[in-house]
């Protein structure tokens, strides 16, 4: 079992060791492999929450209950938060850094690569869990993915025990995920790859990772406290024994605020390394991207309270938070200016890849800027828990990180399989994509502003146009993804054979392996010059 | 070809990874079942599923560290694998001093703010009249607004020996530690032992502390936010200081069978890293959970 993995020969006339059978997943030890299983798994998820996110648009199809009871929604909306966040947007970058960071660095594999294992294998039982809690008597978590006290405290049912021990895990995951994330970049990379010639996605999962490990743990420690309020009789959140929900939302924002950033951060990354191969020039400010990264890493910290004005605080504090947060849009748009000016005067094509990117660059940004109007206290009054809010972070997590993770795939799937994906059906995807993702998102600003409240299942009839609309738009963003699955699989089992480079304008040191990407890269550190 | 270069060590597969997995799926669906079945009194197989997933882990812990222990002993690691462990090791604790801060942050807000707010301070006047007009804001907080009432727990005496006992256990592991790095076994041997004696020494005076609490002072962890963040900080360390000694334990037992060289040691020095590390968490408790 402690075989050295090291062949004397170059990474081209590598012969590939795979173990076979299932052990191979269940034992690896594999970047690679684990990078997939991470990504399948995401997909799975993904296909899992959008089932739920269906049910709940079927329900809103029309004003009044049709079909399921007003609880099973209230589950159905938490746990769709909690499968999207946790179970696909956090894996599949966990996955894509697995896969690409130590071929991007030239590293052999993970810094620790037996933890990575283990760091993996968590999550599907993790996720079994908190699956298990919505048959259980009484049902699932139903109270938000946000689990706000008292909701998760004095109302909640059963599960919260299971709910509160399957975040325990989940977390356990990502902290040693990105303990090895960081320890790979600080310690694997190769001779001459200095921190300034780093590709950015490397930089911006660096300082995931470095979020990652800062607050997850204050996850744990909140979701212990809830269960200590719930079952142990203390009264953390309760003011009858001296607590404070409001406490609950403190510590709660801290550690959520950075956590959307976590999943934001790498999706820059992406994008900053797809703009310029389609774009064939290098990317513009590549120095102010890495600082930029940085300050809103930094920023994270310091604009928690902006999900609680409506919740009250010293004016201080409120305007303390909205100066903070209304700050992040300078770092923000350095990296959109840069994008935009890496392609002024490029010699542009547009493959997937290449359109999912730009379609994150101006959908992002839209979602930016309802975000900035989000950050403004007293307007905040106005648009806080409406639809206004589910429009927002709809438009950074599934037009941000959501196309940015298909982006990804696509430009990165020649090099893990081997073959080119069928363009075509590509094309097919993103524009039924792009069409139904705004047909779906884009109505609810407005019922948002017209102030229908989120995590309802019932409104009022005024909303009910947009909302047949807004679920017809849900109904084909669900369907356009099985075009997804179906170019994955396709390209999985053959097409044409791709090229070590894939792409013409694709530089790194990932390209310089053959693709498929040889079962170990990088035995012995590559020279960068 | 690069000949200079050291070979970073992967692994061939392992299957303890996924037991730890399995383990951790023990633990968290028996606990979650546990704790209805405890509260509610009803039978169950939770405790079971419970106990099962730390048997496993330990299991998997044995397993897992015996391979490390051979492929490093047989010089399989080179100086760059030791990085990757030291900084793993390093971000895994500051992963833990924001566990840490979770609960601090929780005392600092409820102290400073929370107990304020209901006793009328910023604009919370007719909060005050209103819910708990006879509420004084206080701290210990020995009278919730409830009315639940306890005795604060005193910084001297037991707890000011129990810090001078972790102190002290810092600085023995801290000499073990140069014994370690000067060749001088028996000084290492001496001093890690004893490091491990005071270990138990501290925990047996907590849970001294703990029926003093609860049998004598009324203070348990359902006695309002002082009992809460009294415990739960107290208890959280607590933990660590076990685990700490557990790991500890493993080292001292390594070190009689002559492991560990000046120049590669790196389970002592995370153990002692570790070691330290909840040392300065009970410094930082004692303050402010005893003492202001």
């Amino acid at each position: 079992m402690s075989a050295v993995v090291n062949d004397h020969e170059h990474d081209h006339e590598h012969h590939d060791h795979k173990p076979s059978g299932i052990k191979r997943w269940l034992y690896t030890t594999n970047h690679k492999d684990i990078g997939t299983m991470y990504l399948v798994f995401a997909l799975v998820m993904f296909f899992i929450g959008g089932a739920m996110a269906m049910v709940i648009r079927a329900e809103l199809f029309q004003p009044g209950m049709q079909f399921v009871e007003p609880n099973f929604f209230n589950q159905m909306t938490t746990v769709h938060g909690l499968i999207m966040v946790f179970g696909a947007v956090m894996p599949a970058f966990t996955g894509l850094a697995n896969w690409m960071i130590p071929m991007m660095i030239g590293a052999p594999d993970m810094a620790l690569p037996r933890m990575n294992n283990w760091s993996f294998w968590i999550l599907p039982f993790a996720f079994l869990i908190l699956l298990m809690s919505l048959f259980m008597p009484g049902g699932g978590p139903s109270f938000g993915w946000t689990f706000y006290a008292p909701l998760s405290t004095t109302y909640s049912g059963d599960s919260t025990a299971l709910f509160v021990f399957s975040v325990h895990i989940m977390g356990i995951s990502s902290i040693m995920g990105a303990i090895n994330v960081i320890v790979t970049i600080f310690n694997l990379r190769a001779p001459g790859m200095t921190w300034m010639k780093m590709p950015l996605f490397v930089w911006t999962w660096l300082i995931t990772a470095f979020l990652l490990i800062m607050v997850m743990p204050v996850l744990a420690g909140v979701v212990t406290m809830v269960l200590t309020d719930k079952y142990f009789g203390t009264s953390f959140f309760d003011a009858v024994g001296g607590g404070d929900p409001v406490l609950f939302q403190h510590i709660f924002w801290f550690f959520g605020h950075p956590e959307v950033y976590i999943m934001i951060l790498p999706a820059f990354g992406i994008v900053s390394a797809i703009v310029p191969t389609f774009a064939r020039k290098p990317l513009f400010g590549y120095a102010s991207m890495v600082y930029a990264t940085s300050s809103i890493a930094l920023l994270s910290f310091l604009v928690w309270a902006h999900h609680m004005f409506t919740t009250g605080m010293p004016v201080a504090g409120a305007l303390f938070f909205m100066y903070c947060t209304m700050l992040i849009a300078v770092p923000t748009g350095v990296k959109v200016f840069n994008w935009v000016a890496t392609m002024w005067r490029g010699a542009m094509t547009f493959e997937v890849p290449m359109m999912f990117a730009l379609a994150f660059i101006v959908l992002f940004t839209i979602g930016g800027f309802s975000g900035l109007m989000l950050a403004i206290t007293p307007a905040d009054f106005q648009y806080h828990d409406t639809y206004f809010v589910v429009a927002h972070f709809h438009y950074v997590l599934v037009t941000g990180a959501v196309f940015s993770i298909i982006a990804a795939v696509y430009y990165w799937l020649p090099k893990w399989t081997g073959h080119m994906y069928d363009e075509t059906l590509g094309q097919w995807h993103f524009w039924c994509s792009l069409i139904s993702v705004n047909l779906l998102f884009f109505p609810m600003h407005f019922v948002g502003l017209a102030g229908m409240p989120r995590r309802i299942p019932d409104y009022a009839l005024q909303f009910a146009d947009f909302n047949a609309f807004i679920s017809i738009g849900g109904f084909l963003f669900g369907a356009s993804q099985l075009i997804f699955v179906w170019v994955l699989v396709k390209c999985a089992r053959g097409g044409e054979k791709a090229t070590a480079q894939v792409w013409e304008g694709a530089e790194g040191l990932e390209w310089q392996v053959a693709s498929p990407a040889p079962y170990h890269t990088f035995d012995t550190p590559p020279v960068i010059k | 070809m690069n000949k200079t270069y050291e070979k970073y060590y992967v692994p061939a597969q392992s299957p303890w990874p996924i037991v730890g997995a399995v383990a951790l799926f023990l633990i968290a669906f028996g606990a979650g079942t546990f704790v209805n079945e405890v509260t509610k009194q009803q039978p169950g197989f939770g405790g079971y599923m419970l106990a099962a997933g730390f048997v496993v882990l330990i299991v998997m812990l044995f397993g897992w560290f015996k391979n490390v222990i051979d492929e490093s002993m047989s010089g399989l690691y080179s100086a760059q694998m030791d990085r990757s462990f030291r900084q793993g090791m390093s971000w895994f604790i500051l992963s833990e001093v924001m566990f840490f801060m979770a609960f601090f942050g929780a005392l600092f807000y409820g102290r400073v703010i929370a107990l304020d707010w209901l006793s009328g301070g910023s604009n919370n006047a007719m909060t005050f009249e209103i819910l708990w007009p006879s509420f004084e804001a206080m701290w210990p907080l020995l009278k919730t607004p409830g009315g639940i009432e306890t005795q604060a727990m005193p910084a001297t005496g037991l707890p000011l020996i129990n810090t001078a006992i972790l102190v002290i256990s810092s600085i023995t592991l801290h000499f073990a530690h140069t014994g370690l790095e000067q060749q001088k076994r028996g000084q290492l041997k001496l001093m890690l032992l004893i490091t491990l004696l005071l270990g138990a020494t501290f925990l047996s005076l907590q849970v001294y502390e703990y029926i003093h609490a609860y049998r004598d002072l009324g203070l348990t962890l359902a006695s309002g936010f002082y009992g809460n963040t009294f415990f739960l900080l107290t208890g959280f360390h607590g933990m660590h200081v076990t685990l700490g000694a557990i790991i500890l334990l493993f080292v001292f037992l390594r070190v009689l069978k002559g492991h560990f060289t000046p120049e590669k040691h790196f389970a002592f020095q995370a153990a002692a890293w570790y070691w330290h590390f909840v040392d300065v968490v009970w410094l930082c408790l004692y303050v402010f959970v005893y003492v202001i």
